[in-house]
């Protein structure tokens, strides 16, 4: 389990994440969900130490983030952040070899070299392995780094947005991966998104963000009802159930 | 791109190089160990190719280094301020110690090169708009206002053509004696070798790095240093070579990509074979005379350096 305590940052005086207290539970897909500016990434990336709390302090699995080591951290926590670095010109298989790098420094043996393939395999990237990350299509790069995470085996996978820029088919895709990563290899995953559908139809928890604080906090089906979404959007959002899944309209809101 | 045919071409280069210049000098001569002609070989032409070589690899390198870091593939010593900041470094400690010896003068210069290249990296941090070619259009800006300066304390204290100098890129005065800073570039290969992970790494960002675990400042920091090494050093024996390190790591970055472990080796090769081409281009056109060095880089690598921001679009 993640904890997080008493967790704030400021940008001169303004407080961008505010005292939050969120507890990330083992085995789950967890959402962060919420308007622009509600401070979402910002804890996210504060969780994953990219960047520093003010006040406050995270654990994970009773241990206190502040104190691990680099390496050692980054075998247990991994975050995948969306920025445009793909001006450097890597083939999958490279990629996706670095999520060693933690163990091996770059000196791979044989056991991160069937790690390395295991995990290209579970996403679909074998026959493209040689190819370079600069010619993929949005889905297929998001595939490498989601193989790449895999390979640096960390209990804890944290994404940040990993359906901007991407199509529905490749959109649901990852979603579905993501799925799969908690469900048959047992990890945990924590992803800020931005379409609150996916957030209903694939998250287990889902953690409601508002001007730095938390809102909501509790298993997807309590928050994903009218009520709870007019705290969070400040629109009232009709919600209907189809296929089994909780989909709120609101397009005409 | 073979590294095996690379090689091949380097030794073959690097033979006729020996052979080519003023004084006829044929490997039959070598024969006889006392001639005239040997010692012109020992004390001029070996040490000039061996001063080509190292330049050639060390300054590839260096542009590679700058543009793993900076992520952008048109930085380099040269468009990003390192070459004038060095030479500013060169006025001061010639301004400082008149009589200042190499090793003071590239201990100066050296820290110049660092500040400048730091200060550089700096900006580059403040900048929100990271365009490909704005990028080293703030550095060569940056250059220039560093190079104006230096011309500006070179006129008032009349070294100014002293100072031209150390701009122009010259095979030609080297000799025994006046090229072995140039050996510094041997140990920068090598660390940059076993660095090679860790900087492809830190290409790729700051999140990046901190995911792997990576201690990401701290390889910035050994990445500038090294740069700002080998920068010193070549400027100090040779003078400016431009473009060198701009276009030899993006030719082999089209071919084999950003892993440097991979694209290392290929770097330092076609760098050195590359200078070697421009040397000897350089002392045959017009003969007797010699074209200097930077004058023949400045024309072909400009010419290349064109060629790739037309085809940015297909790969960058």
């Amino acid at each position: 389990m993640i904890q997080v305590r008493e967790l704030s940052k400021f940008y001169g005086k303004k407080a961008v994440v505010e005292k939050v207290n969120v507890n990330i539970h083992r085995g789950k897909i967890t959402s962060f969900i919420g308007p622009n500016g509600a401070g979402k990434s910002t804890l996210l990336s504060m969780v994953s130490r990219l960047i520093d709390a003010d006040t406050g302090e995270v654990l994970v699995d009773n241990d206190h983030v502040q104190k691990m080591k680099s390496n050692e951290f980054s075998k247990r926590v991994s975050i995948l952040k969306q920025s445009n670095f793909m001006n450097v010109r890597l083939t999958i298989r490279e990629l996706v070899s670095f999520g060693r790098f933690p163990y091996s420094r770059g000196k791979l043996n044989a056991e991160d070299i069937r790690i390395i393939e295991q995990a290209m395999d579970y996403m679909g990237l074998m026959e493209m392995q040689n190819d370079y990350m600069d010619e993929l299509s949005g889905g297929q790069r998001q595939r490498a780094f989601i193989a790449m995470t895999i390979a640096q085996d960390t209990d804890y996978v944290l994404l940040d947005e990993p359906l901007n820029n991407l199509d529905m088919k490749h959109s649901v895709q990852i979603m579905k991966i993501l799925r799969r990563l908690v469900d048959e290899l047992g990890k945990t995953v924590v992803i800020v998104l931005h379409d609150i559908n996916f957030a209903s139809v694939y998250s287990d928890r889902i953690v409601a963000l508002k001007n730095g604080r938390v809102v909501r906090d509790g298993p997807t089906e309590e928050i994903i009802n009218s009520d709870a979404l007019k705290e969070i959007y400040d629109m009232d959002i009709p919600i209907k159930k189809m296929n089994n899944c909780n989909i709120c309209v609101y397009f005409n809101s | 791109m073979k590294k095996r045919y690379l090689f091949i071409a380097l030794i073959l280069l690097s033979f006729l190089s020996l052979f080519v210049g003023v004084s006829s000098i044929s490997p039959m001569d070598l024969l006889d160990f006392q001639s005239e002609k040997t010692e012109i070989f020992l004390i001029s032409r070996l040490p000039r190719l061996v001063a080509i070589l190292l330049a050639g690899a060390g300054m590839s390198i260096a542009g590679l280094i700058m543009q793993q870091l900076s992520r952008n593939k048109f930085v380099s010593p040269t468009t990003a301020g390192t070459l004038d900041a060095t030479r500013l470094g060169i006025l001061v400690s010639m301004l400082l110690f008149t009589n200042a010896s190499t090793i003071e003068k590239m201990i100066v210069a050296f820290v110049f090169a660092l500040a400048g290249t730091l200060l550089f990296m700096q900006i580059l941090d403040r900048i929100k708009f990271k365009d490909a070619i704005f990028i080293p259009l703030v550095g060569l800006m940056f250059g220039n206002i560093l190079s104006s300066i230096t011309t500006f304390f070179a006129y008032k204290s009349n070294v100014i053509q002293n100072m031209a100098s150390w701009l122009q890129g010259d095979f030609s005065m080297i000799m025994v004696g006046r090229y072995e800073l140039l050996y510094i570039s041997i140990p920068v290969l090598i660390i940059t070798y076993l660095y090679a992970n860790r900087f492809t790494v830190a290409g790729m960002g700051e999140d990046f790095s901190k995911n792997l675990g990576l201690a990401y400042k701290r390889i910035v920091n050994i990445g500038l240093i090294l740069v700002a090494l080998v920068t010193t050093t070549v400027i100090l024996t040779v003078g400016m070579i431009p473009f060198l390190g701009l276009i030899i790591p993006n030719i082999v970055s089209i071919f084999h990509g950003d892993h440097l472990k991979k694209t290392l080796p290929h770097t330092a090769l076609l760098g050195a074979i590359f200078l070697l081409i421009c040397d000897i281009l350089g002392r045959v056109l017009i003969y007797p005379y010699e074209i200097s060095i930077s004058l023949m880089v400045g024309v072909i690598g400009s010419g290349i350096f064109l060629y790739l921001l037309f085809r940015r679009k297909a790969y960058a």
